[in-house]
């Protein structure tokens, strides 16, 4: 591992400072650490500085005049998901943040650190091989070789990595905003706009800014009358990354689709949002033909590859089943 | 290779950082002086002699290194000892009441919870901070449902999800399932 300094945040603006101040060093935000010390161990990343940004002061919910609450970066996932108002009136997140990771991990993984996590591409984490993602411009072998269980949606020439948050899904469904504070001042970023798709620039996950902080994910209101679930499919019952994941938040009323917020995950560099499904059920009666014409409303974009062509009816499937379970 | 070769002439140019830390490790006040890469799993084993914590994967993915940092579980190989100045550690050395063994420690030995016995030390650790987070009325993945109906029921379903980051190569998972249950009483 590459030897580094190392420093603790008092303070959001001194982090943003520190970590402007070591960009030549390759600075960066340290969380929890699951994702970027394992990196760090594997060569994958090399940062000579390290901002300490677990122990802000942003770990906690804040509930809003609005009806919303504000979630701290720096609070960790287990707290998060164990949060008594998470769990009555966001179940979506509490159940995505449940099925990912284990008790030790969630126990460590901050809000912030869980958006900023890195592919688990087979090839990204092995700083051998090539990978446009570690390494611009020196290929892509998962389109040719093991692309298994990567993107069906949205991916590039260069890149078809898939992005690995269960949390971020559900913030996607939820249509919750992510808090940035940065050199430049502060902005909202409304998930899923906060991940990018690879294009020919698969080494930028986000569209954070040198020295950028996420500080802080407002959810909004819940849908009144809505009822949410997370369901993930994986290779073992527990403690896997999803093949194909879906976060649904849906509000029927008198056997219609009043409104519907749909995410997927494991099928794109980013969570996707669901836009084409959501827009064939507003209005829609809640049928399982209904469902299912909006599952391939939106499955109509997806391009698999040699090996992952199973998403494509994993992920309709699992849809239809979802919306069937919380509209019966 | 071109890569890999710059990574390895890099960390040749650049000097180890070096850091104060304390630590309260089984009650007992530790000053160390570390490189900052240190992991809390190798500052415990190699400096500290604690050798009850493993280093099974060294990825977070065993969970044979687990430990409670401030009363809560955590995978000690993907903890920079750095981070964590200040902390309150308990390892497995510590879990006991002087000759008296944890509760979790007596029903490990009690059912088998054990073949080889190189996971035991995080599962024990791992067990003492789950039944905490029961306790407290934590969710898991299976419990999510049961809204705020206070501590989650530990059937051997959920004593196996809960348990999902210690992994056992020896297969003695009913026995470590029988032992949580009876420790939860």
């Amino acid at each position: 591992m590459r030897p580094f300094s190392y420093e603790r945040a008092e303070h959001s603006v001194g982090a943003i400072a520190a970590a402007a101040d070591g960009a030549g060093r390759n600075a960066m935000y340290l969380g929890g650490g699951t994702n970027l010390v394992d990196l760090m161990r594997l060569g994958v990343e090399r940062p000579g500085h390290l901002v300490d940004v677990s122990r802000l002061a942003t770990d906690g919910v804040e509930e809003l005049p609005d009806g919303g609450l504000r979630v701290g970066a720096a609070m960790r996932n287990s707290e998060l998901a164990a949060h008594a108002i998470v769990r009555r009136r966001y179940p979506v997140l509490s159940e995505a943040l449940l099925s990912g990771a284990s008790g030790q991990i969630r126990n460590l993984a901050t809000t912030g650190g869980n958006l900023l996590q890195r592919t688990r591409c087979p090839y990204f984490q092995d700083a051998s091989k090539p990978c446009n993602k570690r390494r611009p411009g020196s290929g892509c072998p998962a389109r040719e070789g093991d692309h298994r269980n990567l993107a069906i949606i949205g991916h590039s020439e260069a890149c078809v990595a898939t992005h690995p948050s269960d949390m971020a899904v559900a913030l996607t469904a939820l249509g919750a905003e992510v808090e940035v504070a940065g050199p430049r001042g502060d902005r909202r970023v409304p998930m899923p706009g906060l991940h990018r798709l690879p294009g020919e620039e698969p080494e930028r996950d986000t569209v954070l800014e040198p020295a950028e902080l996420i500080t802080a994910v407002t959810l909004p209101p819940p849908l009144e009358g809505g009822r949410s679930r997370y369901r993930k499919v994986r290779e073992r019952a527990s403690f896997a990354f999803a093949l194909v994941s879906t976060a649904v938040v849906v509000d029927v009323l008198d056997g219609t689709v009043r409104d519907c917020g749909i995410a997927l995950g494991g099928v794109a560099h980013a969570p996707w949002r669901a836009e084409r499904a959501e827009a064939a059920l507003r209005g829609a009666p809640a049928t399982r033909d209904a469902f299912g014409k909006a599952a391939d409303a939106e499955l109509s974009l997806a391009r698999p590859l040699r090996d992952n062509t199973y998403k494509v009816p994993l992920a309709r499937n699992l849809l239809v089943q979802t919306l069937e379970e919380l509209c019966a | 290779m071109a890569e890999d070769a710059l990574a390895v002439e890099e960390t040749r140019k650049e000097p180890a950082r070096h850091v104060e830390v304390t630590l309260r490790v089984n009650g007992e006040q530790r000053r160390l002086e570390l490189d900052t890469r240190s992991s809390l799993l190798d500052v415990l084993r190699e400096q500290l002699g604690l050798i009850g914590a493993k280093k099974g994967c060294d990825h977070g993915q065993c969970g044979a290194c687990t430990v409670l940092i401030d009363g809560r579980r955590a995978n000690s190989c993907l903890a920079l000892a750095v981070a964590h100045d200040g902390a309150e550690i308990t390892t497995i050395e510590g879990v006991a009441d002087g000759d008296a063994l944890h509760p979790v420690q007596a029903a490990f030995i009690e059912h088998d919870g054990f073949q080889c016995g190189y996971c035991t030390p995080g599962q024990i650790c791992s067990a003492v901070g789950m039944l905490a987070e029961v306790r407290a009325g934590w969710p898991s993945a299976l419990s999510t449902r049961e809204g705020d109906a206070g501590p989650p029921a530990l059937t051997d379903a959920e004593i196996a999800e809960r348990m999902n980051g210690n992994v056992c190569r020896c297969g003695a998972y009913p026995g470590i399932r029988a032992a949580i249950a009876e420790a939860a009483g």
